[in-house]
């Protein structure tokens, strides 16, 4: 347990002296929220039934760090530890493998958790962000939400031959989700076709997970049964496709 | 003498490529073990295999009575490793990572006296990947001695430094053995081998070509040694030539060459000091690991 807290926090340490990782893990976000509440404010409106820019649009950003920790983020830190040899020197010490692995979930997990609240205290205090009817499920979701994404982060770093592989891959799996999920923009403004066809990206049910847990419908059983789904076969095709070197 | 390694038959294949043919080899405690040969021929498979990081396709192996693949991470705990291909993240700091590593063991040595005698002391706060190679490689050294292993594994060492960060190196590695651990040296440089070890296996293809004490490799070579000087003042050679073991004397104006085998230096010495010869470039050339290497493999090691 130590060990397991020492190097979450190295770990942490290290993912902050990243500044382009921590640029749009943290800071994107923060800048999108300014932005477009500056532009339209988080007055209700019948155009996102009945409620504020902000209020619909917070919940979308947890779920963008939370897509760009699992596509990107976990993947090619995982891939660039891999090719520089760093996992083979870990590997030469008495951690377990499933140590080294579970520092770097914990570390993500946190730096979600550290996303959420910036983007909530900032919401909060600039545009007096409605809090979530469920904190506490708020949070139980991002947690399942993130332990679903960085799934899929370990079994993409495990396909990608290198790291600058696994950016390019992510990259373009991320944007399209990005704009389509409701993550990065109101799905209000998508044609149909389109809200239609997001259902078949995993991002749109961590935004509507987190939707309705902010607005009190309770739990999304659709996205719980999608991201619960995706979690277990990421994780066991990535037991089969991982490499240490 | 306790064997604290113990290979038998190692054999390691990779799909179509065979890494490892067939390696046998024991190491005692408290010996330097050189593991030498060129680059492929297997050095690093087999260490690996020995240190738990590989599973070997067949053979039997121990290390501290312990068996690697099944008991991985208790060996782990008592052994320390320096890989040949190994980074740390770049932006962790030196103190960093010793502090981390710390974490990793069940019992380990307080880390600052190791950065000051690894010369790191004043790169504490330094991040990896701003270290020069030679840093890097001592950092690597200071992670391997953290749990005060009884043995450690250091793979090419000294590869990529300048000779003098090589010498110094070399006199680490005997202070590491000094303090009662036993090393086992896995280089290509025969010269480091010669130099280091107590015992060696020259490794080619895959399987031990010989494995001795660096002396007998090269005494069993049976190929002589030189003496070498200038004489003064119309010195006659022929008087070395009844000397015993001399084989051939080869004069060249004042340049004189004793070919032969056995303690040669000091007959030659002798008989001079009769003559009042007094040579100030007396010197012996002797075979060394390198010709051992040339008359295993019919090949230069760096071939």
């Amino acid at each position: 347990m130590h060990t397991l807290s020492k190097m979450t926090f190295v770990e942490l340490k290290l993912k902050l002296r990243e500044p382009i990782s921590t640029f749009f893990t943290l800071v994107f976000p923060l800048l999108l929220l300014l932005l477009f509440g500056s532009i339209y404010g988080n007055e209700p409106t019948p155009f996102l039934g009945g409620r504020g820019n902000v209020d619909v649009t917070v919940p979308g950003y947890i779920a963008m760090i939370i897509g760009t920790l699992g596509i990107i983020g976990l993947p090619v830190a995982l891939a660039e530890y891999r090719d520089q040899g760093i996992l083979r020197r870990y590997r030469a010490t008495p951690l377990s493998s499933s140590s080294i692995l579970s520092a770097q979930v914990v570390t993500n997990l946190a730096i979600a958790l550290l996303g959420m609240a910036l983007i909530v205290t900032a919401a909060y205090f600039v545009y007096d962000l409605e809090l979530p009817a469920a904190p506490l499920a708020v949070l139980v979701a991002i947690v399942f939400s993130g332990i679903s994404f960085l799934a899929v982060g370990f079994l993409l770093a495990g396909l990608m031959p290198t790291a600058s592989a696994a950016q390019a891959v992510g990259m373009a799996i991320y944007f399209p989700m990005l704009f389509l999920s409701g993550a990065g923009l109101p799905q209000a403004i998508l044609p149909d076709t389109l809200v239609k066809f997001s259902q078949v990206l995993p991002l749109t049910h961590v935004v509507n997970l987190l939707q309705d847990l902010w607005t009190g419908e309770g739990w999304n059983m659709t996205a719980v049964l999608v991201l619960g789904g995706m979690m277990i076969v990421a994780t066991a095709v990535s037991t089969r496709t991982f490499r240490w070197e | 003498m306790n064997p604290v390694i113990e290979v038998d038959h190692l054999r390691k294949t990779y799909g179509a490529v065979t890494a490892v043919e067939d390696i046998s080899l024991h190491v005692t405690a408290g010996e330097i073990f050189a593991i030498v040969g060129p680059n492929g021929a297997g050095k690093t498979t087999a260490v690996e295999s020995i240190m738990g990081l590989r599973r070997p396709d067949s053979g039997e192996i121990r290390v501290l009575g312990l068996n690697p693949q099944t008991q991985g991470r208790e060996l782990k705990q008592r052994i320390g490793i320096q890989l040949q291909q190994a980074a740390l993240p770049n932006r962790l700091k030196v103190w960093e990572a010793l502090d981390l590593f710390a974490t990793f063991y069940g019992r380990s040595v307080p880390w600052e006296p190791l950065l000051e005698a690894w010369g790191l002391a004043d790169k504490r706060n330094a991040q990896f990947g701003k270290l020069s190679g030679g840093q890097k490689q001592r950092l690597f050294i200071a992670l391997a001695l953290l749990n005060d292993p009884e043995v450690v594994f250091l793979d090419e060492l000294t590869t990529g430094l300048d000779p003098q960060a090589r010498r110094a190196t070399w006199d680490a590695v005997r202070a590491i053995r000094d303090q009662g651990k036993t090393v086992v040296l896995v280089t290509h440089f025969m010269e480091e081998a010669e130099e280091l070890a107590d015992r060696l296996a020259i490794i080619d293809n895959g399987r031990v070509a010989a494995s001795d004490t660096p002396q007998a490799l090269i005494q069993n070579l049976q190929a002589g040694s030189r003496v070498r000087f200038t004489s003064q003042n119309g010195f006659d050679a022929a008087v070395l030539r009844p000397l015993p073991g001399v084989t051939q004397v080869e004069q060249h104006g004042r340049h004189i060459t004793v070919h032969g085998s056995g303690p040669l230096l000091s007959h030659v010495v002798t008989t001079l000091t009769a003559a009042n010869q007094n040579p100030a470039d007396l010197r012996v050339e002797q075979a060394n690991l390198e010709d051992v290497f040339l008359a295993l493999t019919g090949r230069k090691i760096r071939a």
